[in-house]
């Protein structure tokens, strides 16, 4: 298990007071708040500030917690001392916030015990109800909506067992991403959420579809867009050019008098939904490089040919 | 492991909930749905409060709502505020996405 810096999460000096870290940590929380943030890493770093602030906000566990001692470096192999805690008495409000068993081992190894000792009472129910319903992300790949796939999804579950104590379990998920699915819709798998209370039926699980990032095509609802390089000849006199959609290769009709950010639409060949959305190719003419003075000579017949300028709008 | 591939539903923009239906999916109370309504943060069909119907989309809002009252301490008024705002920003980076793909 590693050594966690709460001081260095939460960006202060150890000697810091509870003021200090209480704006600090609502400054940072506001940074990393993964539904405003879009840093790379932002739920990790937001779950992390949880953690630390709260052993920290609350002077008896940072007492604990710097009882430790300052030696430990972060991401250093650690065990906690057997007499560790011994003497400190936990009045425990710290831990009310997010005790669902999404805190590191470290903590765990910590304040577990008194975080479980707290939540525990609260949670057990005698009377019969519906099981929670559960909300998971899962990525797939545009190639995924067109055709359609089974994808496997780990799902980190809290449980309670029947002293009411909180650990979390592993699961594994074999789940079908229909065709036509696009971002940011909700697939509902009944009965995949938490057991019911009292003999009360399971809650349904909700998996919230995003795609992956894809090297070539961009997404719109169910329009899917790609930037198609062109040469002037081909854009100027019209060409048919192959074009890569995710459904297959297709001739694209470029038509003569084509400008540069021209938009093509292929109607019916973005996400196969209901209805399916158009394939949309934008044009960017490339310029070609002129190494050999065959080609130097090509550019200087166009400066005879032409009469152009395209600075006229510039005035000067 | 389980290998059984299990099928779920899609819901798409044809599913309508209840209020019922968000409080449960979303964890929360008939109140703070109302408020949502209220300010205007989710806007459901119908006239009566027993009729009320919600696009699937509210599931989304009402979630963040409720993080961004939990964790930031932030009021209605002010989550009203910030969904508007975070749904504009979203609408302009998938422009500059597809403006510049190459680009992370």
């Amino acid at each position: 298990m590693e050594y966690r810096d709460y001081y260095k999460i939460m960006g202060v000096d150890r000697k810091a007071t509870q003021d200090e870290i209480k704006r600090s940590y609502r400054k940072l929380a506001r940074k990393y708040h993964p539904d405003v943030s879009k840093e790379k890493d932002a739920e990790e770093r937001f779950k992390e500030l949880g953690e630390a602030y709260a052993v920290l906000k609350d002077p008896e566990s940072r007492a604990a917690y710097d009882e430790l001692g300052s030696n430990w470096k972060a991401g250093k192999d650690f065990q906690p001392p057997p007499d560790w805690g011994a003497g400190f008495e936990f009045s425990g409000s710290g831990f009310g916030g997010d005790a669902d068993g999404r805190y590191s081992d470290f903590f765990e190894s910590l304040f577990g015990q008194h975080a479980r000792a707290q939540g525990g009472a609260a949670r057990s129910r005698q009377f019969r109800s519906r099981g929670d319903d559960h909300h998971a992300r899962v990525l797939v790949d545009l190639e995924d909506a067109y055709r359609g796939a089974t994808r496997a999804i780990n799902l980190r579950v809290p449980m309670l067992d029947e002293n009411g104590h909180v650990s979390t379990r592993e699961r594994t998920l074999n789940v079908k991403i229909p065709k036509g699915i696009r971002a940011g819709q909700r697939i509902r798998l009944s009965g995949q959420g938490s057991p019911g209370y009292g003999g009360g039926e399971s809650g349904d699980l909700f998996l919230e579809v995003a795609f992956r990032q894809h090297p070539r095509y961009t997404v719109d609802e169910r329009d899917v867009f790609m930037t198609l390089p062109v040469t002037p000849w081909e854009a100027t006199l019209g060409a048919t050019i192959k074009v890569p959609t995710p459904s297959g290769a297709v001739d694209l009709k470029v038509p003569s008098g084509s400008k540069q950010g021209s938009k093509l639409r292929l109607k019916g060949r973005g996400i196969p939904s209901d209805p399916p959305g158009d394939f949309i190719v934008e044009l960017a003419i490339a310029l070609p490089p002129a190494k050999s003075d065959k080609e130097k000579d090509a550019y200087r017949k166009m400066q005879q040919a032409f009469d152009f300028n395209p600075r006229t709008h510039l005035g000067a | 492991m389980p290998r059984e591939v299990i099928s779920g539903t899609v819901l798409d923009e044809r599913v309508t909930l209840s209020v019922v239906d968000i409080c449960q999916a979303c964890g929360c109370r008939e109140e703070w749905v109302l408020e949502l309504v209220d300010h205007g943060v989710l806007e459901p069909g119908g006239s009566r409060r027993d009729d009320w119907r919600f696009g699937v989309e509210s599931i989304t809002r009402v979630i963040t709502a409720r993080r961004l009252h939990r964790d930031l301490g932030v009021n209605v008024e002010g989550i009203a505020l910030t969904l508007e705002l975070l749904d504009e920003v979203n609408a302009l980076r998938t422009r500059i996405e597809r403006l510049s793909p190459e680009e992370d």
